[in-house]
């Protein structure tokens, strides 16, 4: 007598998610010719658009796993977006790095601070987490704030561009910012897929039984907040590339995270087509409703309350269930043939 | 200066209060507690302005209203936003203090503002060679008697007996036969008093504007991390570390008045991350 086991086989793609990446590969080529395909006189104002976009957009992913992966809800991740974007400027004008080259060394760089800061923050869970996480950012402003050579409260502007021509300077962030989304939608993605996203899903339905099962919770959750802090500094340098000054109250705005909070949770927090939809739905809203100023603030801030407690998995949570789609699978599915 | 920053840790005190109680009785962090209090000062104001109400009258009518509405805010809003997941209710603050901040600053604009006192804010006493402020002396009063009172109501009333139970185990309380999501409400409906009273004291001391409502928050959460958790006199000292810690940096160079209490704050959490007086771990 034998045991007959039947076969099985571990699916993780879907036939959405095929459709998917063939619709992502032809946006991403529609969007990487946009500078030869556009109107002469409104490709400017597209591509600004999309640079700042692409920065709120890769901001938001990188909150996304943290808090929805990693579990480490912050309101303290805009530290990185302007420590990415500081580095970035003292890189160029103060050593004469090209801007450019500068934006990958400014994301290492807040990714390197991230080591030492995660020793404190990671001293608080939960709530008193996100607001530990804040004063952390607080004080990186203020520092800033305080430091004359580049301008202290008010900021300073970005000289090292100025040889640059426009349309060059222009087109060429416009292709970073193109890349740098692509990059991040792959690096997240990747990174879940991997045996390092399936402890990091383990440690996320439950830290405690992880841990039992041998997965180094402690390191796994550093790892997370280094590559969300990377990621934070990427979309900060680029960013102020692209606005050409700075300032510590515009950098270390906690608003950037209250945007990507939103973004996460309106499209659906804990998966990657979340913060993709979220940061579809903000930027129509700001097209169009961002002239209303405080009211639409306002509007924002309801909104992220009545989804939080009505939808609790966001829009695409809903899509999802409903319909079962996944474009960016990262879960493994058994499947049993017989 | 000395006594100046701990009379200024006093009002602090009085701001850290509400959010220990929050998260002391159901772990909800209330990310909108700064909003909140900046909230209370405006509408005490408006309760001057509007009502041509006397101050002090404005004042003691807007308590019972901030009962009820933490009340109410708690029962219909947060107590959907509790669970082992801290992400909702921290959105759901969230999005209260951006919905407060943007509704006061459509409502009141962006100048700062304060509340009457009659000239009590420059009235002065002298004790032992010390000319003290008698507003900053009744704010200090105030906040003992707050400490001290919540203390009292945790420790020896059948309400802080119920706080205490659905703190430590919440199914266990109900299965005894309390009604967590009543208790609950009694609790933030305690804390927006106290919010309330911050509020105006804050109003009445400087001034409130919109946008100050984080940087309140900040100051209640450090005093209250210092003073260590679950601990009412540990908040009360933790406040006056804090106030004196900026009072000292504003004293060497003003820029770095606020960046010195952060500093402390951080530096205090690596060496003893359970505070100074931890009553309860976990």
């Amino acid at each position: 007598m034998s045991i007959h086991s039947p076969p099985i086989d571990v699916q993780r793609g879907t036939r959405a998610s095929r459709v998917a990446l063939w619709i992502s590969l032809a946006v991403l080529l529609g969007a990487a010719s946009l500078p030869w395909w556009a109107p002469e006189e409104s490709a400017p104002a597209w591509m600004r658009e999309f640079v700042e976009i692409a920065c709120y957009f890769i901001f938001a992913m990188m909150w996304n796993l943290l808090a929805g992966y990693g579990g480490m809800v912050s309101i303290g991740q805009q530290a990185y977006f302007g420590l990415g974007g500081y580095a970035m400027l003292m890189l160029g004008n103060l050593a004469g790095v090209n801007p450019f080259v500068a934006i990958p060394i400014a994301a290492i760089a807040a990714a390197a601070v991230a080591v030492p800061v995660s020793w404190v923050a990671f001293r608080l869970q939960g709530g008193y987490f996100a607001i530990g996480t804040w004063v952390i950012a607080e004080v990186f402003r203020l520092s800033f704030a305080n430091m004359p050579i580049v301008g202290g409260g008010s900021g300073t502007s970005l000289t090292a561009l100025r040889g640059i021509e426009r349309s060059t300077r222009e087109n060429l962030t416009y292709g970073l910012a193109v890349a740098c989304t692509v990059a991040a939608i792959g690096l997240v993605y990747l990174f879940l897929r991997s045996k390092r996203g399936l402890a990091l899903l383990a440690i996320r339905d439950n830290e405690m039984a992880a841990e039992s099962q041998g997965v180094a919770v402690l390191r796994m959750k550093l790892a997370v907040y280094v590559v969300a802090a990377f990621g934070a500094g990427l979309a900060g340098a680029l960013y102020f590339v692209g606005n050409l000054r700075i300032s510590p109250n515009a950098a270390f705005n906690v608003n950037w995270t209250a945007f990507a909070i939103f973004m996460v949770v309106i499209g659906g927090i804990g998966r990657i087509e979340g913060p993709i939809v979220g940061a579809l739905i903000f930027w129509a809203l700001n097209k169009f409703f961002s002239d209303y100023g405080t009211w639409y603030l306002l509007g924002l801030g309801l909104l992220a309350i009545v989804v939080t407690i009505n939808f609790k998995q966001g829009l695409w949570g809903w899509v999802q269930e409903r319909w079962g789609l996944s474009l960016f699978p990262t879960r493994r599915h058994l499947h049993i043939k017989e | 200066m000395l006594v100046q920053g701990i009379l200024l840790g006093g009002l602090y005190s009085l701001f850290a209060l509400g959010l220990s109680l929050m998260f002391g009785v159901m772990r909800l962090t209330n990310t909108a507690q700064g909003d909140f209090i900046v909230l209370g000062g405006f509408a005490a104001i408006a309760g001057v302005a509007t009502f041509g109400l006397q101050p002090a009258l404005s004042a003691l009518l807007l308590l019972p209203i901030a009962f009820g509405a933490g009340y109410a805010m708690q029962r219909f809003v947060l107590n959907g936003t509790l669970g082992k997941d801290p992400l909702p209710s921290l959105v759901v603050t969230f999005g209260l203090s951006i919905v407060i901040q943007n509704g006061l600053l459509e409502t009141f604009s962006a100048d700062p503002r304060s509340l009457d006192t009659g000239g009590l804010n420059i009235q002065s006493v002298s004790i032992g060679g010390l000319s003290l402020g008698v507003l900053p002396l009744l704010i200090f009063a105030i906040a003992v008697l707050c400490t001290a009172g919540l203390q009292a109501l945790f420790a020896r009333t059948a309400l802080g007996r119920a706080f205490r139970a659905v703190s430590d185990d919440r199914e266990i309380a109900e299965l005894m036969g309390l009604k967590a999501g009543h208790i609950y409400a009694l609790a933030t409906a305690i804390a927006f008093v106290l919010i309330a009273i911050a509020g105006v004291l804050q109003a009445m001391r400087t001034t409130v504007s919109p946008s100050d409502g984080p940087l309140l928050l900040l100051f209640a959460f450090e005093a209250v991390i210092i003073g260590g958790m679950g601990s009412f006199w540990g908040t009360f000292v933790g406040a006056m570390v804090l106030g004196l810690t900026q009072q000292i940096g504003f004293r060497v160079d003003p820029g770095w008045g606020l960046w010195a209490g952060h500093l402390m704050f951080l530096a205090l959490l690596v060496v003893r991350p359970q505070g100074l007086f931890p009553k309860t771990r976990g």
